[in-house]
């Protein structure tokens, strides 16, 4: 398997205070990768800086072999990056089809189309002439991976889909993770659920103060990686 | 004049405002930034026609369509050159740019074109001085008359582009959210040029009606801007059909204070601004561009 995202050595700071501390790792093409850590951990900052949302410090960044450092976020999406941000960030006076269609590339042909996503959200078809700003949580998220998804994306970043939904509205949105997954799409997963990261990821990567602290795929136990999570293992050298 | 006859006249002289303040009001629902350059663009354009009109001596209208793609021009290098570096730099970076930017295309165009008063009324033929006479009190000026629909169809027609068009529907995302804007694909600074370029034309628009319905120099354009912010204000900052009712307001207050008395007019027009301003809704329509 060839190698789609490719980190060496990235460092990215909020202001003088360094979030992301010299992280490198890789991302095959159809992987599934969970990246997973305490709060303050690096995980959204580390995601937004390969989306092209926040700047690097130091370090590279290679996707499908191309240096895209510097390449700005809109370019990052043309290429096959696409981000579901924490906290959704739909637009609130567009309705779902507008923050569908407002993200879809013509230039980019994939299975995802307009039609493609409602149908893989049916909950989405009786809501696409609402605005954002009325949906609810579960509604919000589908719009959003959604809206991703209509980029037709090579590579999906996903950040903390789960974060303040209803327990039903979690399960259908793993649901159609699920599927994602098995139709071949490369996710790395933001996740603070290590039970849930766990069991869709066939790797984890684990931060700690910006650091990534634990790498592994199938072979690592739960303890292994809580004691990561936890910062009971000591970053390696 | 009777008081109906002011009410109708200020509602022409709206259609003019509206026009004058829809550029800025773009402008602001787009990127947050009062444009205090707009009223000296609009000038601009007014000068750029009448060179037009001493060359090939042609109506007022075709000296618009001529000077139309200069102005898109120039907004579109305005965005790209100078505005998005002070747009990084914090809120009021761009407003001390517009500022300065505001002295230089007056310094520059009392350097091209000399203080003299300059009209394109004469160029304009019978639209400037014809009238539809209602009744013995009331009448309908022509060029008032095609100002407002001007302004109307200008904003209709802004109205559409934004919610029909693909690339309005990125305005939009861009004037709600541009840091996630990005992340959708879409180049927010691209998006901002061509909202510029666009407001920049509406403001030569405007220009062309201000050059024909009165008279102008190189300074005139710190008065209009001052109406057109108040047109803004009033209609809600950043709702074009906003403005259009903001306008209206704006020159119906300006000729019943004229009707009262003739040194009242502008004073009416700012008292309406400010009384708007310190309401709480600020602003009869709440809507932004980004709705």
């Amino acid at each position: 398997m060839s190698s789609l995202l490719s980190v060496q050595g990235l460092e990215a700071r909020h202001g003088l205070l360094p979030a992301v501390r010299g992280v490198s790792f890789e991302v095959t093409d159809g992987e599934t990768v969970a990246l997973v850590g305490a709060n303050g951990a690096g995980k959204t900052t580390l995601l937004r800086t390969i989306a092209g949302a926040h700047k690097s410090a130091a370090g590279q960044i290679r996707f499908d072999g191309d240096d895209i450092t510097r390449v700005r976020a809109h370019d990052r999406l043309r290429r096959g990056i696409a981000l579901v941000p924490e906290g959704r960030r739909l637009f609130p006076d567009l309705t779902v089809e507008e923050n569908l269609l407002v993200a879809a590339r013509p230039d980019r042909k994939g299975q995802w189309t307009l039609d493609t996503v409602l149908e893989a959200f049916p909950l989405l078809k009786p809501l696409r002439g609402r605005r954002a700003a009325t949906l609810s949580g579960g509604e919000q998220q589908a719009t959003a991976i959604g809206r991703a998804l209509i980029s037709n994306p090579r590579l999906l970043l996903l950040d903390e889909v789960s974060l303040g939904l209803a327990p039903i509205a979690v399960e259908a949105v793993y649901r159609s993770l699920t599927t994602l997954i098995e139709g071949g799409t490369t996710i790395v997963l933001v996740e603070q659920d290590l039970k849930r990261a766990t069991s869709v990821a066939s790797r984890v990567i684990c931060m700690l103060e910006g650091r990534l602290v634990l790498e592994g795929g199938s072979e690592l136990t739960r303890e292994q990686i809580t004691e990561a999570y936890f910062g009971l293992r000591k970053a390696p050298t | 004049m009777t008081w109906t006859n002011a009410v109708i006249q200020g509602v022409f002289l709206g259609g003019f405002y509206a026009l004058l303040a829809c550029g800025l009001s773009l402008m602001f629902g787009l990127m947050r930034i009062v444009n205090l350059a707009h009223g000296d663009i609009a000038v601009l354009g007014a000068y750029l026609i009448t060179v037009v009109l001493d060359h090939w001596g042609v109506s007022p209208f075709i000296g618009f369509v001529a000077v139309l793609p200069i102005m898109l021009a120039l907004g579109y290098l305005l965005q790209r050159v100078i505005l998005e570096r002070s747009l990084r730099s914090g809120v009021l970076v761009p407003l001390l740019t517009t500022f300065g930017l505001a002295i230089v295309i007056q310094n520059l165009l009392l350097e091209k074109f000399s203080p003299d008063v300059r009209s394109l009324g004469g160029d304009a033929g019978w639209i400037t001085t014809a009238s539809w006479q209602i009744t013995n009190q009331v009448s309908i000026p022509a060029i008032g008359a095609l100002a407002l629909v001007v302004a109307i169809a200008t904003l209709g027609g802004l109205q559409l582009y934004l919610s029909r068009t693909p690339s309005g529907r990125r305005m939009r995302a861009t004037a709600q959210d541009p840091d996630t804007a990005e992340l959708v694909g879409i180049d927010s600074r691209s998006v901002y040029a061509w909202g510029t370029a666009i407001a920049v034309g509406t403001a030569a628009l405007a220009g062309m009606f201000l050059a024909m319905r009165s008279t102008f120099d190189p300074y005139a354009g710190s008065t209009q801007l001052i109406f057109a912010f108040e047109a803004v204000v009033i209609g809600g900052l950043g709702s074009l059909w906003g403005t259009l009712v903001g306008g209206i307001v704006l020159g119906v207050s300006q000729t019943i204070g004229a009707q009262i008395d003739p040194q009242y007019s502008v004073l009416a027009g700012d008292l309406v601004f400010l009384a708007v301003l310190a309401s709480p809704r600020g602003g009869i329509f709440r809507a932004r561009l980004a709705s």
